[in-house]
């Protein structure tokens, strides 16, 4: 491919990305919401958290079917209870990737 | 000239501090990033994309989903236009991201918005509203996170494409980054019941839909579906009361 037809690929997928992105905070910053809207939203980052996390935690992404008690799960446990009792984010991280490294060596 | 005495007492402007928060707030993004961009340019390199146009790529797209699935139809030798549609679709779930933020840049310039809309990610999102509920948060830090991912995403393809093949993939457990950081970030949104309950029913009905349903309309579907149950559950709490 030239150039030009990967600016004209990239360029328009970077369109069709930025539009979404763009039109709701162009629009919606500018207006008095209802109160059911704002309630509504609210919910929306931990509502999008749980559906990102949901296939990593309990599904094969490979095949696309149900997985329970995949190392990312049983890594997942630990890391969540460092997070109640730390509120550490960077921390968090670091200890899940640690755990993460060390389950690959459990025979599961 | 008078030597120049500087007030202990007296509070200085700090005109970095907004940077150095901004750093502080996003390094796990740039961390949970290296990996995953590492492995885009190396699949990018392997489908004969040059290193130029997968930087190329990284800057006008900054979507990672898409990038991947653009890479593997590029492979198979799908047409520009299904490709174009199919980011589309992907990248459609930002609407309610942008939303979402909406609510905490209310009244903010026209023109911020929009350069603000091109960092909008699931990550750098995440971490925002986060930091935005915890009050001390402005719009300067928060585009400060944006461009900050940016950079570590449009470095790690490159450096990806570059070398990435010489990388074992999966060193220090680099996989789990994102994942932890929105396993920690998930958990500091969990303020009373509600916000729980619409977090168990997206984890249920989220594996379901990505198990049942080809594609990726299973972030968008559950998100919709479990905040609206989760609001109406709260509105029937407030009734209660």
């Amino acid at each position: 491919m030239s150039f030009l037809e990967y600016l004209f690929l990239f360029g328009s997928m970077g369109l069709v990305t930025y539009l979404p992105r763009w039109l709701p905070l162009f629009y919606l910053a500018h207006r008095e919401l209802p109160k059911w809207l704002i309630d509504w939203l609210s919910l929306i980052p931990v509502a999008i958290l749980c559906s990102l996390l949901a296939p990593i935690l309990f599904s094969d992404q490979t095949t696309r079917s149900l997985e329970l008690g995949k190392p990312e799960f049983l890594v997942a446990v630990p890391t969540l209870l460092f997070a109640v009792k730390t509120k550490s984010l960077g921390g968090t991280v670091l200890v899940g990737m640690g755990l993460f490294r060390l389950s690959a060596f459990l025979p599961i | 000239m008078g030597r120049q005495t500087i007030d202990k007492n007296k509070p200085q402007p700090d005109d970095t501090a907004w940077f150095r928060d901004g750093l502080l707030a996003s390094w796990p993004i740039c961390f949970g990033y290296i990996p995953i961009g590492l492995a885009l340019g190396v699949l990018g390199n392997q489908a004969g994309i040059p290193v130029w146009a997968v930087t190329m790529m990284s800057i006008l797209v900054f979507a990672g989903s898409a990038q991947f699935i653009c890479v593997a139809m590029l492979t198979a030798g799908a047409s520009g236009w299904s490709i174009i549609f199919t980011t589309f679709v992907v990248n459609l779930r930002h609407i309610l991201m942008s939303s979402a933020v909406a609510v905490h840049l209310n009244g903010v310039r026209r023109l911020f918005l929009s350069f603000f809309a091109y960092g909008i990610t699931d990550e750098s999102f995440a971490v925002n509203m986060a930091r935005f509920r915890e009050k001390n948060w402005d719009p300067k830090r928060a585009i400060t996170v944006n461009q900050l991912a940016n950079l570590a995403w449009v470095t790690a393809t490159t450096v990806g494409a570059l070398v990435g093949q010489f990388i074992p993939r999966g060193a220090f457990g680099t996989d789990y980054a994102l994942t932890a950081m929105f396993l920690a970030l998930l958990l500091f949104q969990l303020h009373n019941a509600v916000y729980i309950l619409t977090g168990i029913i997206a984890l249920i009905l989220g594996t379901a839909w990505y198990i049942l349903i080809p594609g990726d309309s299973y972030i968008i579907g559950t998100s919709i579906t479990a905040a609206t149950i989760g609001y109406f559950f709260k509105r029937y709490r407030e009734k209660q009361k």
